[in-house]
């Protein structure tokens, strides 16, 4: 039988030694590890819970004992802030707006790439997973290029007798811009997950549909969308933990403006750090923490599920 | 040549179509990146560069220093994939292969913060990072990221199939635990090792928040990094040097994706985003 059964078999002397002998050769093993991940991530995370009860700014840092406790006031300035206020209607636009298109393109090129089609796959699967892997600073650069007054896009538009607004330079248009990003960055990762849904299908359910006489549309309306469901569930949920944390995109193409109508929640995070308020700026990624650990905890659900 | 029945050639068009709009960011940044300043700011606007030029390339080698920003990505991404590999790897076999007093208390914290984002750590990371005495250096870049909790649970979750008949075998004839782990566990764990080298890389040369906290100064900035302050800063409307900076930067992971395609869309698929 296998190693770790018999170790948890009944205590004795002989055995209790042994597995003193195991756990010394197992945390040696973990050692390097443990010792990285105490230090520059259990700490920093427990760290960031106590600077958010505290006043700690940028100068304490030299001299730590000069910082006060000041209990929740960190977070009661946080959630009164207008300005987070409206950082976090911004990222709300931004998820809730993203979120759907991307799922509903993925789901579109998982479907188009599943219908039979053979050859040039490849080069399909290539051409949407590209901005994936690529950096967002970079295509930021490209896209704040596209989306100029004279860009990529207005050009194509007056080909079409449509006068474009200057992109990123609006108030009504540069949040949707970067919404248009995110979704060419990241429909590549749903068209996979989908794929993977429906190839898991199995064929006979299809041939069972189609015997009773169900047409593609009915076919796909009522076996495969429905049959799809948690994977896009998950997929959805598993963007919005990035999408909520967006700031680079808007770091680089709008500086959170125009008039802070990009101003995202990390982007926030990182103005209030920047201006040496430490302690608020730990507040605020708490509050963010707790969004996002209740998204991640619906997704491990869904993990668990489809696992 | 087979007849395409309707729906499938409904699927070709559709597909050839989406994939060219997907591709035109690349390909307008390829043309940018050869036209002059003059010419990107031209009215009407051209296609194709008229003279093409390589003088934005230029610059990145002469003015901006393109050795040192990418010589610290690169330098940046190989040790934290060596890290990741050796660490996560080692970790994840005590946790996958053997029996030990606060085993469950481990892999637990491991779990719990995986789901942590990233700007939960980065105030007191700075706060610690300045304590040590190592902000703007390599360390301030390169330490926090030699391991990584998702790393860790990947190797743990590949290693619990390896059967344990092997590795007992391998006691009984009296092998020690690190010779086990070096010639029988490893060269077993190739496709994880693959998938997490792959996911680490691609993170750490896109990586940006935390290089632009941590490496203050030019000389320990890394491209993205580089990249993102031009393109707020002087070269702000210098769009030739800014293209050819995102093709210097997009073009080695490009090609290693299409080089290793199927590991990199596997490997997102079993890890999920980040």
């Amino acid at each position: 039988m296998s190693g770790a059964a018999s170790l948890t078999g009944p205590a004795g002397g002989a055995n209790a030694a042994r597995r003193r002998r195991q756990t010394a050769i197992a945390w040696t093993f973990a050692a390097p590890f443990v010792i990285i991940f105490a230090m520059f991530m259990v700490l920093p995370i427990a760290a960031s819970l106590g600077f958010s009860f505290t006043d700690l700014t940028a100068q304490d840092v030299r001299t730590p004992f000069n910082v006060d406790v000041v209990g929740l006031r960190q977070y009661a300035d946080v959630l009164t802030d207008p300005r987070f206020q409206h950082a976090a209607g911004v990222t709300a636009v931004f998820v809730l707006a993203g979120i759907p298109l991307t799922v509903a393109l993925g789901l579109a090129l998982a479907l188009a790439l599943n219908s039979g089609v053979r050859r040039f796959k490849p080069v399909y699967r290539v051409a949407f997973y590209a901005p994936v892997v690529t950096s967002v600073v970079a295509v930021s650069v490209i896209w704040r290029h596209i989306l100029a007054r004279d860009g990529l896009l207005n050009m194509l538009l007056a080909l079409v007798g449509v006068q474009g607004p200057d992109w990123l330079n609006s108030t009504t248009w540069a949040l949707p811009s970067l919404v248009l990003m995110a979704v060419w960055r990241n429909a590549g990762t749903l068209m996979v997950i989908f794929l993977a849904g429906l190839q898991s299908i199995p064929p006979a359910v299809m041939e069972a549909a189609a015997m009773d006489g169900a047409g593609p549309w009915r076919r796909l309306r009522s076996v495969t969308l429905p049959l799809l469901r948690p994977a896009m569930l998950l997929g959805g949920v598993l963007i919005s933990v990035g999408y909520l944390q967006f700031f680079e995109e808007s770091f680089v193409m709008t500086q959170g403006g125009p008039l802070e109508s990009t101003l995202s929640l990390t982007y926030y995070t990182f103005n209030t750090f920047g201006f040496g308020d430490f302690a608020k700026a730990s507040a605020a990624s708490y509050l963010m923490f707790v969004v996002i650990a209740a998204v991640s905890l619906v997704q491990f659900r869904l993990l668990r599920r489809a696992t | 040549m087979t007849r395409l029945r309707p729906a499938r050639r409904t699927a070709y068009v559709l597909l050839t179509a989406g994939a060219a709009a997907w591709l035109a960011p690349f390909a307008w940044m390829v043309l940018g990146s050869a036209k002059t300043q003059d010419e990107i700011f031209a009215d009407p606007p051209t296609w194709w560069p008229r003279s093409p030029t390589g003088g934005n390339f230029a610059r990145w080698l002469t003015e901006l220093h393109f050795g040192t920003f990418f010589g610290n990505s690169l330098l940046v991404a190989v040790l934290t994939v060596l890290g990741n590999l050796l660490f996560c790897s080692m970790a994840g076999y005590a946790l996958a292969k053997m029996d030990f007093a606060g085993k469950r208390l481990l892999l637990g914290v491991v779990l719990v913060t995986i789901m942590v984002p990233g700007v939960v750590t980065f105030v007191p990371l700075f706060v610690i990072v300045a304590k040590l005495g190592i902000l703007n250096t390599y360390g301030a870049l390169v330490l926090p990221f030699l391991t990584q909790p998702v790393g860790v649970f990947l190797m743990r979750q590949f290693m619990l199939d390896i059967p344990d008949s092997l590795l007992e075998a391998a006691r009984i004839d009296g092998a020690s635990e690190p010779r086990i782990f070096t010639r029988i566990v490893l060269p077993l764990c190739g496709p994880a090792l693959a998938t997490l080298g792959i996911l680490t890389f691609l993170g750490s040369w896109n990586n940006f928040l935390w290089p632009l906290v941590a490496g203050q100064s030019e000389s320990m900035y890394t491209l993205p990094v580089a990249l993102s302050l031009y393109s707020t800063g002087q070269y702000a409307t210098d769009y030739g040097t800014l293209l050819s900076g995102a093709v210097l930067i997009i073009t080695p992971i490009l090609a290693l994706f299409v080089a290793l395609q199927r590991h990199f869309v596997q490997g997102i698929a079993t890890v999920g985003l980040k």
